[in-house]
């Protein structure tokens, strides 16, 4: 209940506050212009968004999603409201995940916002919409585990720009590893084991079977435990700032 | 009501707060002087929830605040030193928010904002955004979300910090209002507030209680009828060096 309220709170806060409509318009111009562009939507003539379209996310995702993410805790951090959510009879877990969600939701609104490109490819051709479908989940739980990572950062710093830079850093990581080009060129100097290692961390492998409609368990096992981490881990550093 | 028991809090090396026990019964204003520095807000926060303490425990209304947090913060109203808000917000946007996440809801939720409002002089400017306020306003905002809920145990640090004569004295007046009904702890640099607004007093140096009484009595005390030369003869200034 109490979730509910903090989640209302910090949902009209992003539309409150230019934040959620700069990204939601540069997330659209930039994932469009991508499909367009180098993903070459209209050459290809394949009536799948796989390679055009969902192929851009991860990339848009590690710069954009922890700019929706670093207010999260480090602003109540340097404003001095956490003392006032602290005090009030409320869990951590609640606060939690009432901001995650709301993030969360601003994320599903730019993704929903795509929806001409659905439109356009079911026009022209005839595709898979249960492979967009499930692409489009896939797209929004690689975005979901970036806001994870990003509300762990911020819950370790008060200055907002600190958390941006180090959760674009950890992001971007998460998307080269397990990119081919980059595993293939890590392969010649390191061990299998080492590059299954970096592999495993990287999104693509469980990005990538979402998108062609596969629901694999292990991929939402992956996405869950990277998400569920995070968030204990925030909990756990809020805690601790405290004693 | 407010029941404080060998409170401790230990940062790094430094004792903030050391083996402090006091008590606020229903009926009294218990102001809490101490110099900068003295553990006066760190107690507060102990006592609020916010800090969990080294060792001791504080207990309000019987209910100890390790033990069940979040049935000692509903009888909590409380309001930090610094008076933070949400700046997005209006003025009624945020009481409600308070409101909503102290259970209260529908008509009750309401009156309970309108109530509040009244008492803290805020219909002038409860559609207004917080940021738009001016210092004044702001503290008075956050002092209204800290008496939503009517609260048994009311926690303030240091209420009238920034604000100018005349709302000074209303908030004196509306404390020592609170008071006949409340338990309210509050602390404070100026002394002469509490000679206007307390039924009794603290002094609080370096984590401990120096000084305890009726206004009264510790203007007696004083052997010069001064509060501040009381004051100054039992705190340490942060001039001097400390004794080893």
């Amino acid at each position: 209940m109490s979730a509910l309220t903090v989640y209302k709170r910090e949902l009209s806060s992003y539309f409150a506050q230019p934040t959620a409509y700069a990204v939601i318009v540069i997330f659209l111009l930039l994932s469009m212009g991508l499909t367009f562009s180098f993903g070459q939507f209209m050459r290809i003539g394949d009536a799948s968004l796989e390679w055009s379209f969902f192929f851009w996310h991860p990339w848009i995702y590690m710069l954009l999603a922890p700019a929706v993410g670093m207010k999260l805790w480090s602003d109540e951090q340097r404003t001095g409201t956490i003392e006032l959510l602290g005090t009030l009879p409320l869990s951590t877990w609640s606060a939690i995940l009432g901001k995650y969600l709301a993030a969360a939701s601003v994320w599903l609104v730019a993704l929903a916002l795509t929806f001409p490109i659905v439109l356009t490819v079911n026009h022209l051709g005839n595709p898979d919409n249960g492979a967009i479908l499930s692409g489009y989940i896939g797209s929004f739980l690689v975005c979901c585990t970036f806001l994870a990572i990003t509300m762990l950062v911020s819950a370790c710093t008060r200055d907002q720009v600190v958390c941006l830079i180090v959760s674009v850093a950890a992001c971007v990581t998460m998307v080269l590893c397990g990119y081919d080009d980059f595993t293939r060129e890590l392969g010649k100097i390191a061990s299998p084991a080492i590059v299954e290692g970096v592999v495993s961390i990287g999104v693509w492998d469980h990005f990538r079977s979402l998108n062609r409609g596969l629901l694999r368990l292990q991929d939402a096992v992956w996405f869950a435990s990277f998400i569920f981490v995070s968030l204990l881990g925030t909990s756990a550093i809020l805690s601790s700032k405290r004693s | 009501m407010i029941e404080v028991e060998n409170l401790t809090k230990q940062f790094g090396s430094k004792r903030a707060v050391d083996d402090l026990s006091f008590t606020v019964t229903k009926g009294e204003v218990l102001g809490f002087l101490g110099p900068n520095g003295a553990g006066k807000s760190t107690t507060m926060r102990m006592i609020t929830g916010f800090f969990p303490p080294s060792s001791g425990d504080a207990k309000v209304c019987g209910i100890s605040v390790i033990d069940q947090p979040r049935q000692a913060k509903t009888k909590i109203g409380y309001l930090p030193e610094s008076a933070p808000l949400y700046h997005d917000m209006t003025v009624l946007g945020f009481l409600k928010f308070c409101a909503s996440v102290r259970g209260i809801s529908g008509n009750a939720k309401k009156d309970a904002v309108e109530k509040a409002i009244e008492t803290c002089f805020l219909q002038s400017v409860a559609k207004q955004s917080i940021d738009t306020l001016s210092k004044g306003y702001r503290h008075r905002t956050c002092l209204a979300q800290s008496l939503l809920h009517d609260p048994e145990v009311l926690i303030l640090d240091e209420p009238t910090d920034g604000l100018d004569p005349n709302q000074k004295h209303e908030v004196r007046q509306l404390i020592k209002r609170l008071g006949k009904d409340k338990a309210i702890l509050f602390s404070t640099h100026i002394l002469e507030e509490v000679e206007a607004a307390c039924t009794r007093a603290v002094i609080v140096d370096r984590g401990r209680i120096v000084a305890d009484g009726t206004p009264a009595e510790l203007i007696k005390q004083s052997g010069t009828g001064s509060l501040t030369d009381l004051f100054r003869s039992v705190t340490t200034r942060d001039t001097e060096q400390p004794a080893a």
